[in-house]
């Protein structure tokens, strides 16, 4: 190992996936000296890179905006908040614009000429986020996972620590502010893009006394063929689903119907063809998303003609909404220094409890950025060059420091993570006695990693020990939500109830605990009761 | 997952070393990555994307294939037209329209109402 290198910044983001850059362009536009650290490559990793994403871009338009705010509201359980709902939807067309001219993004034409801003491919997306960084000065480092955060003698976060994992060099960076932007957690489920989203920021963020909110809303699963990893169920819109022996299976679909599929998967295989697209829809499919059909050229599968097997992976808090509970419109976390941005945030202001596919994700990722990296360039500004001469504490416990002798349980670990929260039957179809099972099975493995893990990959220990947590919170949050509402289905609670239309927070690390969340959401039912 | 690197096309440039967002190869000694992790790979299809030579080959299965896979011969890729066919689809390369440029989807809310054909 290489002596440990030391850095400085005025703003250091953790994450460099579109919430991260997006943090980084305007904290370095505000003039403060940035530096972004990301586990993998900025450009290819996390839940964007390599996908494709719709954008909530919307013309600000009076009517346009109420209808794209109204749409999803029924189905989020009444959760998001009108205000922050309009702020995204600003900030969204700002920031795509400016994609468009200063980040030079080749967006499609229609036939009169004009530029179609309503998606953006991710490859192309983050290489061009990537560069327009480096043309307004931001350091990037690569494969630099960090492994926990520093904090100084007054508790406010004031830099991390991680590892330089290709050059095997620890590191460590005093920053005014830093800015988590580590994306969700899809549990090593293989769904694509999502294996660098183990939750880490989650849990650096508890680990120095923030919140969560919104992790009964942690159960998204997405359809792909049963081979791979491509995860594009929207496209499944165009699919009919089939049992082994060629009969449709009644009520299956990609939204509503989806678990069904899930109850069959249980027992049997599912199939599936896209028997719904025609001859347009299929080439524009094409054009839309290249990586989608991959796995089937590859495989020599025609997907409109032939049925071909799917699963469903788990994709948790990437395409579920719970996350870090932010404490104001500035994306701060109420821990002096720390802010979050993107799918480590809880989405809940613009999602409510459901998100699922399609453009509110990258419009949160996005706005949520620049409100976090503009935050955080203030509020280095104000703390100056003392902010860099701050005694630092290491924050970091489970997976780094155990209280009791040190062992490398990180295999053990992530199975029984995985045991407990990938199956249909005990995340999906939730139901209060299995998760309390499942619960009291993770407390007993958290009670052992905060024990004794520690292994030689040091990231890897930590990964599991995020997940081990995120699994935690996820199933407290569960349990105390007794009803259905948005993504959180309880079969022994099938219906909404409406006195608990209200988020509910999370936190803790030994101890868990949950509360409803004081601030109420501001949607039109409020305003009528008012 | 990561089932090539062509000795034959690469030119040693480090960009899939780079790129790969889970860390699956290692500098070989003559330059030349090599597949170190392949249990890490999310199969994510990215350092083909990166390759200027079109020497990986990503397999779409989440399993190692196994030995004698023809979607692990260079000589039948080469022929079926997968290498590098990931790069030709998103337009990346010299002389190329960028696939962002041409990437207009169906429409996701309104499927064409026919009906199920049946089994
Ligand atoms: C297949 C798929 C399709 C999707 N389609 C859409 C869509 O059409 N529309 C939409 O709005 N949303 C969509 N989403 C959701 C959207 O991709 C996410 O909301 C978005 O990527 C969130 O951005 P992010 O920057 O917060 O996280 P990510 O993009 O996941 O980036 C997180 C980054 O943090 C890094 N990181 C993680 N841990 C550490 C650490 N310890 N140290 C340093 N770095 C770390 C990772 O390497 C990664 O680069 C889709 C998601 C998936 C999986
Ligand atoms: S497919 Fe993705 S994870 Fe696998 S080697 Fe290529 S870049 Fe790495
Ligand atoms: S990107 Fe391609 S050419 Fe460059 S080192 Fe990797 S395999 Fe070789």
């Amino acid at each position: 190992m290489i002596d440990i290198l030391d850095l400085t910044a005025d703003v250091l983001v953790v994450g460099g996936g579109p919430a991260g850059a997006w943090a980084a362009l305007k904290a370095a536009q505000a003039g403060a000296d940035v530096l972004l650290v990301d586990k993998g490559y900025l450009g290819t990793s996390g839940a964007t890179a390599s996908a494709g994403t719709g954008v909530w871009y919307v013309e600000p338009e009076a009517k346009a905006r109420e209808a794209a705010m109204a749409s999803r509201e029924n189905l989020n359980g009444h959760l998001s908040d009108r205000r922050w709902m309009a702020r995204v939807l600003d900030q969204t067309y700002a920031n795509i614009n400016e994609l468009a001219a200063a980040g030079r993004y080749p967006f499609p034409r229609d036939a009169d000429g004009a530029e179609l801003r309503k998606g953006v491919q991710g490859p192309e997306y983050m290489r061009r986020m990537r560069a327009w960084l480096k043309r307004s000065g931001v350091r990037i480092l690569d494969h630099s996972p960090v492994l926990e955060l520093m904090t100084d003698a007054t508790g406010a976060v004031a830099g991390v620590a991680g590892h330089r994992r290709q050059i095997d060099q620890p590191y460590r960076v005093r920053a005014g502010a830093v800015v988590l932007a580590t994306g969700g957690c899809a549990f090593l489920s293989r769904a694509l893009g999502c294996d660098v989203n183990t939750g880490d920021g989650a849990l650096f963020a508890a680990e120095v006394g923030a919140a969560l909110s919104g992790m009964e809303f942690s159960n998204a699963y997405a359809i792909a063929p049963e081979f791979s990893t491509v995860t594009k169920t929207a496209y499944y819109s165009y699919a009919s689903f089939y049992r082994e022996d060629g009969t449709v299976l009644d009520g299956a679909g990609s939204q509503r119907g989806r678990s069904v599929i899930a109850r069959e998967l249980l027992h049997a295989r599912v199939f599936a063809r896209l028997d719904k697209a025609d001859a347009a829809v299929q080439a524009a499919m094409r054009l839309g998303q290249p990586n989608f059909f991959l796995p089937f050229d590859r495989m020599r599968i025609n997907p409109f003609t032939d049925r071909f097997p799917i699963t469903l992976l788990l994709e948790g808090t990437v395409r579920g909404t719970g996350g870090v509970r932010i404490a104001g419109e500035d994306c701060s976390t109420g821990i002096p220094g720390l802010y979050v941005a993107g799918d480590v945030a809880t989405r809940e202001l613009i999602c409510g409890g459901f998100t699922g596919g399609g453009s509110h994700n990258s419009a949160w990722a996005m706005s949520s950025g620049t409100w976090a990296g503009q935050a955080a360039a203030r509020h280095a500004t104000a703390l100056g060059p003392n902010a860099r001469r701050r005694k630092l504490t290491a924050a970091g416990r489970t997976g780094l420091r155990p209280t009791g002798a040190a062992a490398d349980t990180i295999a053990e670990l992530v199975r029984a993570v995985r045991a407990e929260t990938h199956p249909y039957d005990k995340n999906y179809l939730r139901r209060g006695d299995v998760l309390t099972a499942s619960l009291a099975t993770l407390n007993e493995h958290w009670a052992d990693a905060r024990a004794h893990l520690r292994g030689a990959d040091r990231l890897a220990s930590r990964q599991a020990a995020a997940m081990l947590a995120h699994a935690r919170w996820m199933y407290t949050a569960a349990l105390a939500r007794t009803e259905s509402r948005g993504m959180h289905k309880r079969l022994d609670h099938p219906e909404s109830d409406p006195g608990r239309r209200h988020r509910l927070i999370v936190g803790g690390l030994d101890e868990l605990w949950s509360s409803p969340d004081p601030v109420r959401p501001h949607t039109p039912l409020d305003l009528a009761v008012a | 997952m990561i089932e090539l690197v062509s000795r034959g096309r690469c030119i040693t440039c480090d960009r899939c070393i780079a790129a790969c967002p889970t860390n699956v190869f290692d500098r070989g000694p003559d330059g030349v990555p090599v597949v170190a992790r392949q249990s890490d790979c999310q199969t994510c299809f990215m350092c083909e994307a990166y390759c200027p030579t079109d020497a990986l080959f990503v397999a779409p299965n989440v399993a190692p294939l196994a030995e004698g896979d023809p979607l692990r011969d260079e000589q039948y890729l080469e022929s079926a037209g997968l290498l590098g066919s990931y790069r030709a689809e998103i337009g990346w390369g010299h002389g190329r329209t960028p696939g962002a440029r041409l990437a207009v989807g169906p429409d996701l809310h309104r499927p064409t109402a026919t009906t199920p054909k049946g089994p």
